[in-house]
């Protein structure tokens, strides 16, 4: 997105994202106050962008602008059941938030076995800044990016994991964020850290009560260190009136590896942007996403996978689902830097459009700047195959049916290397319940 | 088995079938009754698969002409699922790999669907799959194919095991059978016949539709058809078969212009 020339809340409405809030109380650690300053003061430079942003050239931020937001102060009263269908058994421990406030009561803090963290950031800040110190608002800066500069100023609530060196724990971490109320916008923040040799599973999970118009502006660093190895799950489930906007920020060292896996099926408009950044030799990227939309929904994933150093491999596929009219946008960028030699870096973009109002734009873009590595890349954009549809009406199933399974298949490939059951079968009923709905 | 008085599965007449407005089928004339095995032999391009493929109701070819009946009914006014559901079962030359539904959940659905409206019990995962491991026995199957996706990453032998396991499990009235043989070395070619020939009875047909003669040392035909140039040019018992291994199937097409300008 453009910068503009700096001036006091350039932007009206910035200014008016601004003004909502109440004011941040200063935290303890100087380091933080200035970062929140600086953001603050880029906030106010920049603009919400528009489509004559290349960054933004097939999504449209107009609705959002239309509708005002403001943080909410006290969280709205919510139910243990009415979150239960969000429930993972197999997590260790669950923090719940609604419309960005830390509810203890819909928490599940068992106790965690010796060097894995998981605290609430406000928390750990007062325990653990010099293990926070070095990422937070380090790995996602948001010089160019007005939500991850919003995000910053707001900087309050927020989750701090740790895994400390050869601390392996593979038991997901779930982070239940739950937006309920009309015109609340929450300003998530998560900072996953993984030391040398260590492993860890996160969840972030977005979900929304009610048909409310509401904002999540989320940004996550992730900074993973010499052969350790992080899976982060992200959902957003949100109901179809939301306006969801994500900047995750991962840095990997020598031999880390990270293993993210994306779904998208809620949000009237979502944008996913995904930064992963090869710092160290050797160093192993799998990033997978998925969205299902219909009706009017627009979801736009951006990722950028960043060769900086030799032997780095990544391996993307990432797939849509669009019925109605609604609109997917993929842009997926790859760099090998020079001296980046022997990378091996794919790229899939597969797009399944079930309507003919349904929309994708799907742009790989690679830039390659060493001469001895792998980059391979592809795309499609296409309808249910006519000769596997026949194959399942040869076998007796009704053309309604076949097409469901059709579609299911086309999403199930992602959703089943998620690797952990009960959310495969929560995730495969929801596809379940929008193809069979037509989406 | 022949049985004159048995009751007509299938009755075609005349029908021709075009694709992209090219004109494939010119005129098929095969009456198929309860018992029967029927084989169409024919050289590559003479419309053989597009014979068993318009029968089974595949979308890319449009019926330009004369009449199918299915047991004594219209059968063009049978969508595709409709067919399969009255008991028509195609065997595919090139089965499809659709990644992301397990062979199991898929074969189950598959049965439910085809078994219930004809009185046998919904089968619960369970229950179908004490069913299904005792089909796949039949065909020397190993179960690990159940838990993978349909047909994905399969060998084409083990993908024809898997048709073969459809038919035993769908249990046809008719089956059309293009190709079956085709990527079977010769020991799979015996156990995948071995499976057909078990599922044959008094009330069933098929049609196997196959290039060569290799397949017929396994399952003994009643009829023997030749297609080429999209008609049924000679019709004999299984001599005729062997007749075509010996010989090719140039002699034929050598009597039939020299029946043309006799």
């Amino acid at each position: 997105m453009s910068v503009h020339v700096t001036k006091p809340a350039s932007h009206p409405y910035v200014a008016l994202l601004l003004a909502g809030s109440a004011a941040v109380p200063a935290s303890p650690a100087t380091w933080l106050n200035t970062r929140r300053a600086a953001a603050l003061e880029r906030a106010n430079a920049l603009s919400v962008p528009t489509t004559r942003d290349e960054e933004w050239r097939f999504t449209d931020l107009t609705p959002l602008t239309k509708v005002q937001f403001q943080p909410v102060s006290a969280a709205a009263d919510v139910a243990a059941s009415d979150i239960a269908a969000y429930v993972v058994p197999e997590a260790a421990v669950r923090l719940t938030f609604i419309d960005g406030i830390y509810v203890p009561a819909l928490s599940v803090r068992g106790k965690l076995p010796a060097g894995i963290t998981v605290e609430l950031l406000g928390d750990a800040l007062k325990t653990q800044a010099a293990l926070i110190e070095p990422h937070l608002a380090k790995l996602a800066v948001g010089e160019h990016d007005l939500f991850t500069a919003l995000n910053t100023a707001y900087l309050q609530q927020g989750v701090f994991v740790h895994a400390a060196k050869n601390t392996a724990f593979k038991q997901p971490i779930h982070l239940l964020f739950v937006a309920t109320r009309k015109g609340a916008a929450a300003h998530p923040r998560c900072l996953v850290v993984a030391e040398s040799g260590s492993e860890c599973c996160v969840i972030e999970d977005y979900v929304a009560l009610g048909e409310e118009t509401c904002l999540t502006n989320a940004v996550t660093e992730v900074a993973v260190a010499p052969n350790a190895s992080v899976r982060h799950i992200k959902l957003q489930r949100e109901n179809n009136a939301a306006f969801h906007i994500s900047n995750c920020a991962v840095t990997l060292a020598k031999d880390a590896r990270y293993l993210a896996h994306a779904v998208t099926f809620g949000a009237r408009l979502s944008r996913n942007n995904l930064t992963v950044t090869q710092q160290g030799e050797g160093a192993h990227a799998q990033m997978d996403g998925i969205a299902l939309i219909g009706g009017r929904q627009l979801a736009d994933t951006h990722t950028l996978m960043d060769h900086t150093q030799p032997h780095g491999t990544c391996e993307q596929v990432h797939k849509t689902i669009v019925g109605g009219g609604a609109h997917a946008v993929f842009n997926g960028k790859v760099f090998v830097r020079e001296g980046a030699q022997q990378t091996d870096s794919s790229q899939q973009s597969h797009n399944l459009l079930l309507s003919d109002k349904a929309h994708v734009d799907t742009k790989p873009q690679l830039e390659i700047f060493a001469d001895d590595v792998k980059c391979a890349h592809g795309a499609t954009v296409g309808q249910i195959d006519a000769e596997n549809l026949f194959y399942l009406l040869s076998r007796g199933l009704p053309e309604a049916q076949a097409r469901n399974l059709l579609t299911y298949a086309f999403g199930a490939e992602i959703i089943d290397r998620i690797p952990v059951p009960s959310l495969v079968a929560q995730l495969e009923k929801n596809v379940m319940a929008r193809t069979e709905g037509g989406v | 088995m022949i049985n004159k008085n048995a009751k007509i599965l299938l009755e075609v007449r005349d029908l021709t079938a075009t694709v992209a407005g090219v004109a494939i089928l010119k005129g098929i004339n095969l009456t198929v009754r309860a018992g029967e095995v029927h084989a169409i032999m024919g050289p590559n391009g003479s419309g053989k698969s597009t014979f068993a493929k318009v029968l089974a109701g595949h979308p890319a070819y449009s019926v330009s002409g004369g009449e199918v009946l299915y047991q004594g009914k219209d059968l063009f006014a049978l969508s595709s699922d409709e067919r399969a559901r009255a008991g028509m079962f195609l065997g595919f030359q090139y089965p499809v790999e659709i990644p992301g539904v397990t062979n199991s959940a898929f074969l189950r659905l598959a049965y439910n669907t085809v078994q219930v409206p004809r009185g046998k019990d919904d089968l619960d995962p369970l229950e179908f799959d004490d069913l299904v491991r005792e089909k796949m026995k039949l065909l020397e199957m190993d179960p690990g194919f159940l838990s993978r996706s349909i047909n994905d990453g399969f060998s084409g032998g083990e993908k024809k095991r898997n048709e073969i396991l459809q038919m035993a499990l769908l249990e046809p009235v008719l089956a059309l059978l293009d190709e079956t043989d085709s990527g079977l070395d010769i020991d799979a070619l015996r156990v995948v016949a071995g499976g057909i020939n078990k599922l044959l009875n008094a009330d069933n047909a098929c049609v196997l539709v196959t290039h060569y003669q290799r397949l017929l040392n396994y399952i003994t035909p009643d009829h023997v058809h030749v297609m080429s140039a999209g008609r049924i040019i000679k019709s004999g018992d299984k001599a005729l078969a062997l007749q075509l291994e010996e010989r090719g199937y140039d002699w034929l097409l050598d009597d039939k212009k020299a029946g043309a300008t006799a």
